[in-house]
């Protein structure tokens, strides 16, 4: 599938029901139709995105517990297949590779040749996309093809990709949607929407296709339709999600605050706790930032051009011409939630936050942007301070 | 690539265990890349024939800990056009750099049958207390493709590409799942400079600072929230005296909660 809105559904049909000791028909579906298929796993203590050979490899019957600057995973008791919220990684790491070769070039007699790689890029099945992060799908199509630089790795790899997303029955503690408007209930376009209901004694998916190669993994699944009971019983799951989001965050005025408070005190505050490490950055679904390296061999006669993400925390990060522009953690710091909440709406129409809430849990010290965004927002905006930042 | 002749490496001990100057040799595949882009004319842990200075680059190993290395080390820096530190023994003053923060004449009346042979400095200090060094490389032992991509930048006279950045984004780009947010275990990451590969999380341990501290690292809000979190002050103290326990940012912060 392409992006939002390119291929619709054919007709509306009844999602179909599938039993959960069944769910690996779809992924071994999705194997023969030649997808990698990739999704939740349970490793080193956490939920990860990686790659999956059947319904074993996921994280059945686990689920996360997830605060600030902490994450754990604990078995449920259950035989429940994605009850949890987000992962550790991001669907990024896929479509938008953290190290990656661009090309590499060859002297031989004083002359240079270029060579690109040439294998063709992988197709991916995502299964198990939150809510939240079909919208940093869409949010990073934006950034990454639909505008007028297009970045063709990403493109390659997104086109071809068959996303099974997964309407969100367990929130975290750090998880926020309601309030980003992104979540629990998946609104964007996916080839395939699982709910999963789980609970009162039942253990059931439903399945509904969004796109017509959607459609052709569940004729061929060539399962019943779930009756209206069932639809109503996983609609209540998700329902209740909303009401379960473990933080929130009021989003009005929030860009113009952030836009008009480069001095506030606040930045100084975060800064003494923030270690600059860049992992809400890396962790973010939406945070696309990248820089380029050349691997050089020591003879002199081959190089390789590689991409690796980057972060805005780092100091090089802004290196320009004389040395850094935003060389104070203060910053830092404020690039990063100023362009999250802020300058990304500037940019691209609309803001850099789903609500995942990975940033809180995965910052080692715990700085949670719902709080630090909060008390900007709070501020009553001083005049004549949206001058151009200063250090 | 205009030049007629290959440039001259030395490679010098001083204070150190060998490990990093091992990580030469440790190049295997990439020795014959090595011989052929440089004249390898003082090595003595890999050849016994030594050939007289002056050299185009030396490669320094280990600190400085007695009165003679002190003085030897001008002799090398006299002899060399480049000088390069390799390891936390030569840019920080290495493990052995916990002296600094006791008393060398009592580990000495422990350790030895006779001290009085031992003549010692009180402090170990990393090379650049002592002479201009040109460029360091970090860490405990250092990494062999940084040391092949220094050696590649200096026969090519181009700048080396190093990380400025800590240990996080390497673990990130990897895939690491955090060992300090999964799992509880106090981690250097976020306070060390990259160039590891983020090799201890990535087998569930958390950084032990190998690399020493980053560009600006804040490594009091580390330690805050370790303490914060139960941390013992000896543990903060003992996190941050490892092999790079004398690089500024790191002894500063033991210091404050060595108290
Ligand atoms: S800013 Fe934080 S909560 Fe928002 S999308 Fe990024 S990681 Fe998720
Ligand atoms: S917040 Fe920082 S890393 Fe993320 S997209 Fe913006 S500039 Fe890049
Ligand atoms: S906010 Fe947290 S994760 Fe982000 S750079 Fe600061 S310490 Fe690291
Ligand atoms: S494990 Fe350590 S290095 Fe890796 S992200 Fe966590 S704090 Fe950073």
């Amino acid at each position: 599938m392409t992006t939002q809105g390119a291929a619709q559904q054919p007709d509306a049909r009844p999602p179909a029901f599938l039993e959960p000791e069944h769910f690996d028909d779809v992924i071994q579906i999705l194997r023969r139709r030649g997808y990698r298929t990739i999704g939740p796993t349970r490793r080193d203590g956490a939920i990860v995105y990686d790659e999956i050979e059947s319904a074993q490899d996921l994280p059945v019957g686990w689920t996360d517990e997830q605060s600030p600057g902490r994450y754990r995973v604990r078995p449920r008791g259950d035989h429940a297949l994605f009850a949890y919220a987000s992962a550790a990684h991001a669907w990024k790491r896929f479509l938008h590779p953290p190290n990656l070769q661009l090309w590499r070039a060859q002297r031989t007699n004083g002359h240079v040749e270029l060579v690109a790689d040439s294998a063709p890029p992988p197709r991916y099945a995502f299964v198990g996309v939150r809510a939240c992060d079909l919208e940093a799908i869409r949010r990073l199509d934006q950034v990454m093809m639909d505008g007028p630089y297009v970045d063709h790795v990403y493109r390659a790899l997104r086109r071809d990709a068959f996303l099974v997303a997964v309407n969100c029955c367990d929130p975290s503690g750090t998880c926020f949607c309601v309030s980003m408007g992104t979540g629990p209930r998946v609104t964007g376009l996916a080839d395939l929407v699982l709910t999963e209901m789980v609970g009162a004694g039942r253990h059931f998916l439903t399945l509904a296709a969004g796109t017509a190669s959607g459609q052709e993994v569940l004729d061929e699944l060539g399962r019943r339709a779930a009756t209206d009971e069932e639809c109503r019983l996983a609609d209540a799951s998700v329902e209740a999600a909303a009401q379960n989001m473990g933080r929130s965050l009021a989003v009005d005025g929030l860009r113009e605050a952030l836009a008009n408070s480069p001095e506030h005190p606040r930045w100084e505050h975060v800064s003494k706790r923030c270690l600059t490490c860049g992992s809400c950055t890396l962790s973010c679904p939406t945070c696309f930032c990248s820089t380029v390296e050349d691997v050089t061999a020591l003879r002199g006669d081959a190089t390789e051009r590689r991409r690796l993400w980057d972060t805005c925390f780092s100091v090089e990060f802004s290196y320009l011409h004389g040395g850094s522009v935003r060389l104070s953690p203060r910053s830092r710091y404020r690039q990063w939630l100023t362009h999250k909440f802020s300058t990304w709406h500037d940019q691209f129409g609309v803001g850099g936050c789903v609500g995942c809430g990975r940033c809180i849990t995965w910052c080692p010290v715990g700085i949670d942007v719902t709080e630090e965004a909060s008390v900007i927002r709070q501020a009553v905006p001083l005049p004549g301070s949206t001058g151009p930042m200063t250090e | 690539m205009a030049k007629t002749r290959k440039p001259t490496l030395a490679v010098w001990k001083f204070a150190s265990c060998d490990g990093c100057q091992l990580s030469l040799l440790d190049c295997e595949d990439e020795l014959l890349e090595v011989a052929a882009a440089v004249d390898i004319v003082n090595f003595v842990e890999a050849s016994r024939a030594v050939a007289k200075g002056p050299y185009d680059i030396s490669l320094v190993e280990g600190s400085i800990t007695t009165p003679h290395d002190a003085e030897r080390i001008h002799r090398v820096r006299r002899s060399s056009k480049l000088l390069v530190t390799i390891g936390a023994c030569a840019t920080a003053g290495g493990i052995q750099a916990l002296r600094n923060f006791g008393n060398v004449k009592e580990y000495t009346s422990i350790v030895y049958a006779s001290p009085q042979y031992i003549e010692t400095l009180s402090k170990s200090t990393p090379i650049s207390d002592h002479v201009f060094v040109d460029f360091e490389l970090r860490g405990c032992p250092i990494n062999k493709y940084q040391l092949l991509e220094v050696l590649g930048a200096l026969v090519h006279g181009r700048r080396p590409v190093t990380p400025s950045y800590g240990v996080c984004v390497e673990c990130k780009r990897r895939g690491h799942v955090c060992v300090a947010v999964a799992g509880g275990t106090p981690c250097l990451g976020p306070v060390t400079n990259a160039g590891c590969g983020a090799l201890c999380p990535g087998f569930t341990r958390g950084c032990y600072g190998c690399f020493g501290p980053k560009p600006m690292p804040n490594t009091s809000a580390l330690a805050n929230y370790w303490s914060a979190g139960g941390m013992k002050r000896l543990d903060v103290v003992r996190a941050f005296r490892g092999f790079n326990a004398s690089a500024e940012a790191f002894r500063r912060e033991s210091e404050l909660h060595d108290t």
